[in-house]
């Protein structure tokens, strides 16, 4: 494993770096959120970024990918996590789409991958219940057996990228209780199903999320991800994927917050001098650098580590590794902005500055897929201690 | 097959002849390494014959031209050769600071004379070197050195003293930042010097730590006479020396923790903190029961396997032709307090049998965790304190105003 980019990789990352900065500066997300704009993101602008080929970057060639892995992928999520764009990248691809690709049957497969790849579809995954915190086997929406098919009643909460979704990936009980790893199954629910309704969630980084109810939901068996009753190993192969999409884009994240905070550091006098000059200001500066490098280091090794086990199970070994990254990224991101914001004094405080915008964004990444806590535990799981 | 894959069929080939099969699973740390010089004692002679046997291979030093000794490798087969040692658990047959310190400098900065004097000695471990730099009136602020040189015709006359030199009693040789002119800029007037131990008025005292014994001495030179050609570099531009030579021993102290981490992983399926805290403090469902002390554990080790993730993404950047930043800064920071940080833990781990000092009620372990806590809080003093490194980072990565 080289934690280096090669020549191909750089250039995925500066052709990310320039588009995102030239088309979707910060201004885009705070007119977004002034706007109340009830999908978040800019559906045109996702086509363009599909068209560059971004959104199947990471599927195989036979599906209309790239046929690269989420070493690439990581490249241009982290370029979107550096401007907070909106665009449906992680609800969209890394979970749904990833589901698609681990679990789905040929014919949903061709009926909804290609979608997803040319950017014309979105496909989510409601992977959260309310109370379930960080357990994926919290579930309690059930899927009754129903003539030929099944029939879907529950809610799930946090959605991401479901509204304006053609379709959410749910997984539901068709055996066991709450809690159970054995008896979980994924359905592809097409979202105008009678019975299916979604709620937009205003939280606080403003990105599209949902409540999805769904009131005895018609679901054949052909719309069933994987083995029946099995979904727990499917659901947790995409989740540690996607967590490791996630942790790219908060790693471009951090590094943006970060670089706005020294920029500010440089150009802001007090008693006549740059802020910056204070050594008890740079000490903090320095520290965050640290932790923002050793997060960056566990992202890349996490990525490549993926990539290697393909679409098989993922081992204990590539499974800590997906836990250090996102251990790392949510201590150094909320690091980052909380010095950030800090660093920046009373106008980091002020909705008009960007420094606030990346906190809210850490808190929203870090309590998603885990925290460093939950990681923590999972590292010392996998470690057999 | 590319020429890698066949260097590295060779070399395993070559390490599976040679290499004495006793040394498998030796560590090559301060204890149990071969630090070489006129005085070094073998403690087991198949010791003596890896090193014979490396150096004639010019092994001890791989990446160092063949005239002087060294190996002639690219740092690509270097890699191979380390990966291939590593899996035949075979350690490094030479260490010290002539391979990590004096030498890389020497190649840098060093003449034609001293190179050919001074790298092949380093190379078959036949000199032993010690660093004098500190003072005991300038530790961090190191530039305002007063050990002064006084030129007297083809020599310096050396008169001071310099601390913490680090097995200044076994070494053959220092190296050292004097002062030739005091009249300019601190950092200006200052020559870096090789000096030979045996010389008349060289006298050497150790030093008592907290944790105990030490390597660390003061070092005395009065009236020592010194020819000008020892100079290294310019006269008065030792400070230029002296700085590169500080990243190496950064990068040299950031490879010890490396080095000391994989060693704790060979000690257990588990590794060495979680086995020692199963032990000591108990298990419960198959997990350590204090869940306090579990989080602990696993921060600490999440935290040392980034820190070595970061060592390898900078040696991997380096290779791929990257140009090296203030990295060494960083890693002297964070290698050193996550070292303080598995003492703290240990000791954490231990409770009240932390406490020993010598003598019975105590085991080994309890024993060998109370010094290296102990000795483990002048890591982010020496080599340059945490705080001075987080400024570097601060002006030279950060590009900060002074």
């Amino acid at each position: 494993m080289e934690l280096v980019l090669n020549e191909d990789q750089e250039l995925i990352a500066k052709t990310a770096l320039d588009f995102v900065a030239e088309h979707s500066p910060v201004s885009r997300f705070r007119a977004l959120r002034d706007a109340d704009d009830r999908l978040g993101y800019s559906q045109a602008l996702y086509r363009e970024m599909a068209e560059l080929g971004w959104t199947g970057i990471a599927f195989a060639e036979e599906e209309g990918g790239a046929g690269m892995g989420l070493a690439e992928l990581a490249l241009v999520v982290e370029a979107l996590g550096r401007k907070l764009a909106p665009e449906p990248f992680l609800g969209g691809i890394a979970m749904g789409g990833t589901a698609l690709s681990l679990g789905a049957s040929p014919a949903l497969r061709s009926a909804w991958l290609p979608g997803v790849i040319d950017g014309s579809k979105v496909v989510a995954l409601a992977h959260q219940e309310a109370g379930a915190r960080y357990d994926l086997c919290a579930v309690k929406t059930r899927a009754e057996a129903a003539g030929d098919g099944f029939r879907l009643t529950g809610e799930k909460t946090g959605v991401l990228d479901a509204v304006g979704a053609d379709a959410v990936i749910v997984p539901a009980r068709t055996a066991g209780q709450p809690g159970d790893r054995a008896g979980l199954t994924l359905f592809l629910v097409e979202t105008d199903r009678p019975g299916v309704s979604l709620e937009r969630q205003v939280r606080v980084d403003h990105r599209n999320a949902a409540i999805l109810r769904l009131d005895g939901v018609a679901c054949g068996a052909a719309a069933v991800l994987g083995q029946p009753g099995e979904g727990a190993d499917l659901l947790e192969a995409v989740i540690d994927r996607a967590t490791v999409v996630l942790c790219a884009e908060m790693l471009g994240g951090m590094s943006e917050a970060f670089d706005l905070t020294v920029d500010y550091l440089k150009t802001r006098e007090q008693f006549g001098v740059p802020i910056g000059s204070f050594q008890a200001l740079q000490h903090r500066a320095a520290r965050v650098y640290m932790e923002v490098e050793l997060a960056r280091s566990a992202v890349m090794a996490a990525a490549r580590a993926v990539d290697a086990a393909g679409a098989g199970p993922l081992d204990a070994d590539v499974r800590k590794l997906v836990s250090l990254a996102k251990a790392r990224c949510s201590d150094a991101y909320v690091l980052a902005t909380n010095e950030g914001v800090q660093l920046f004094g009373g106008v980091g405080m002020t909705d008009e500055y960007d420094i606030g915008f990346y906190m809210k964004r850490a808190r929203a990444a870090e309590l998603t897929f885990g925290d460093a806590a939950f990681h923590r535990d999972r590292w010392a799981m996998l470690g057999r201690y | 097959m590319s020429d890698l894959e066949a260097f590295r069929r060779e070399t395993r080939a070559w390490l599976e002849a040679n290499a004495p099969k006793s040394l498998a699973g030796i560590p090559s740390n301060d204890i149990e390494g071969v630090w070489g010089g006129k005085k070094w004692v073998f403690d087991h002679p198949d010791k003596k014959l890896w090193l014979e046997r490396m150096a004639e291979k010019g092994w001890t030093a791989p990446t160092w031209p063949v005239e002087y000794g060294g190996g002639g490798l690219s740092s690509a087969e270097a890699k191979i050769l380390a990966q291939e040692m590593k899996a035949l658990r075979l350690p490094a047959p030479l260490i010290g600071f002539g391979l990590t310190m004096i030498g890389p400098t020497l190649l840098r900065f060093g003449n034609e004379a001293q190179k050919q004097e001074h790298l092949p000695k380093i190379c078959r471990g036949e000199i032993r070197w010690c660093q004098g730099y500190s003072e005991p009136g300038s530790g961090s602020d190191l530039a305002s050195l007063q050990t002064k040189a006084v030129r007297d015709g083809d020599h310096f006359v050396i008169n001071g003293t310099k601390v913490w030199t680090s097995y200044a009693d076994e070494a053959d040789w220092i190296f050292a930042l004097v002062r030739n002119d005091a009249s300019g800029k601190k950092q200006e007037g200052i020559t870096f010097i090789l000096i030979d131990m045996d010389d008349p008025g060289v006298s050497v005292s150790p030093i008592l730590l907290i944790s105990g014994k030490s390597p660390f001495c003061e070092t005395h030179f009065k009236d020592v006479r010194v020819p000008v050609t020892n100079v290294v570099h310019e006269i008065g531009a030792g400070w230029t020396v002296a700085k590169a030579l500080l990243g190496h021993e950064r990068t040299m102290i950031a490879d010890t923790f490396g080095v000391a981490s994989t060693k704790a992983r060979a000690r257990g399926a588990r590794g060495f903190l979680p086995e020692l805290a199963a032990s000591r403090t108990g298990e419960q469902d198959g997990r350590l029961a204090d869940a306090v002390l579990r989080d602990q554990v696993a921060a600490f080790e999440m935290e040392s396997r980034a820190f070595a993730l970061t060592v390898q993404r900078t040696k991997d950047a380096a290779r791929a032709g990257h140009q090296p930043g203030s990295e060494s800064s960083m890693f002297k920071i964070y290698g050193t307090e996550l070292n303080q940080r598995r003492y703290e833990l240990m000791v954490r781990i231990l409770g009240p049998d932390a406490l020993g000092w010598e003598g019975p009620g105590f085991d080994e372990t309890d024993l060998e965790t109370t010094r290296d806590w102990l000795r483990s809080r002048g890591n982010t003093i020496e080599g340059g304190t945490s705080e001075v490194q987080l400024n570097i980072i601060a002006k030279h990565v950060l590009g900060l105003p002074a």
